[in-house]
């Protein structure tokens, strides 16, 4: 059943989903590519639409990627999948005044945790750079796939600019360069 | 005022009130950019100054709670306020509220996105964006670096990590559990040793100043 596959998959996810919406890329760039719902273009494509619509990008990315796997109800299990843990575990924090942020053994959870959520994003700009020909044989298309992302990463760290008008930018310039 | 005596009779919460918890949360979704963080000031807006649900000093728990929950720290937010208003419907109805715009905007997008991908201006765009989106991954791994890596030992588990995912094949799941198991191990056994451990940034910034 691939609405069954859709919802189990996300719900895995929905348990790990630590760190902002980016550590989850790689665990669902995992999935999608082994059941063969997508390919690792295809995905930089949905978290772009991810991160150009409001609300949190892995949510944004399971939805798109629920829809264009089994349509409108993929979408929604996707969601559900996604959200169900969450629910869950607050469900029982907020029953049992559990003071999650103070205990000891939370704490040392996320000193573990946190490094690792680097590394899982640090992989994952090093998987999408490799597959979207940022980096590669140098010729005159990947240093202009270079230059746009050196440009993109410079306004985001230094003139602070929003992610949204970064992706317009580019957009832009692709249009320009590639057309 | 009708939610507090919700509150502290403990009686079951009327339909009109979760209804409104729905409403509330519902206008919060669409005019939100930029992941989930966007929103937070939103909500504190919404329930702290205007509704006067929650005390700024709650919220700001909240905050600090939803963050260490799996999943995205403004729908956290918004079920557990919810929670706190009207028990598990008030939770329900707080997370559709936030999810609602959200889940239609994408889907709306992704119809379109698989309308016109195939145009050559939109596949030329597209070109552009990919190297936008590798930049936006980086820029997110430098943000939670500033806070995660402080030390050698945060340094060694980041670089074990990429190489792990890289060479190892190991599920990303299974490295994120293990890393929560080892951060509990190697914890206390420092502290059956008697070394202090400096769980976060600023601990470490504390014991800095301490030596």
């Amino acid at each position: 059943m691939l609405l069954w596959e859709i919802f189990t998959t996300f719900l895995m996810i929905g348990f790990v989903s630590f760190g902002g919406g980016y550590a989850m890329i790689p665990v669902i760039e995992l999935e999608v590519t082994k059941h063969g719902w997508m390919n690792t273009q295809e995905l930089t494509d949905v978290i772009a639409i991810a991160g150009m619509s409001p609300g949190p990008i892995a949510t944004n990315s399971a939805i798109f990627v629920g829809y264009q796997t089994a349509d409108l109800l993929g979408a929604v299990v996707a969601a559900l999948g996604m959200m169900l843990p969450s629910l869950f575990i607050i469900l029982i924090i907020a029953t049992f005044f559990f003071k999650m942020n103070k205990n000891i053994f939370v704490k040392s959870a996320f000193y573990g945790l946190r490094p690792i959520i680097t590394g899982l994003i640090i992989y994952a700009a090093i998987r999408f750079a490799i597959t979207n020909n940022v980096v590669g044989t140098m010729n005159w298309h990947t240093a202009s796939l270079l230059g746009i992302f050196a440009l993109s990463l410079f306004a985001l760290i230094k003139i602070k600019l929003h992610p949204i008008f970064v992706i317009a930018i580019s957009a832009g310039l692709g249009i320009v360069l590639y057309y | 005022m009708q939610q507090e005596k919700a509150q502290t009779t403990k009686q079951r919460p009327s339909w009109t009130f979760i209804l409104q918890i729905f409403l509330t949360f519902l206008k919060i979704g669409p005019v939100t950019f930029g992941g989930g963080y966007a929103m937070i000031p939103m909500i504190e807006r919404e329930v702290v100054d205007r509704k006067k649900w929650i005390k700024p000093n709650d919220v700001t728990e909240v905050f600090a709670i939803s963050e260490s929950v799996p999943g995205a720290i403004a729908i956290n937010s918004a079920t557990f306020i919810g929670f706190r208003l009207a028990g598990v419907r008030g939770a329900v109805a707080a997370m559709l509220g936030v999810l609602l715009p959200t889940f239609l905007i994408v889907v709306g997008l992704s119809m379109l996105f698989i309308l016109v991908k195939d145009n050559p201006y939109i596949e030329a765009a597209f070109i552009g964006i990919r190297s936008a989106i590798v930049a936006l991954i980086v820029y997110a791994a430098y943000k939670i670096g500033l806070t995660a890596i402080y030390d050698k030992t945060t340094l060694t588990v980041m670089v074990i990590t990429v190489a792990i995912l890289f060479f190892l094949h190991i599920h990303p799941v299974l490295i994120i559990i293990g890393g929560m198991g080892v951060g509990i191990l190697l914890v206390q056994i420092r502290k059956k040793l008697g070394i202090f451990t400096a769980m976060d940034k600023e601990e470490s910034k504390q014991k800095a100043e301490i030596v």
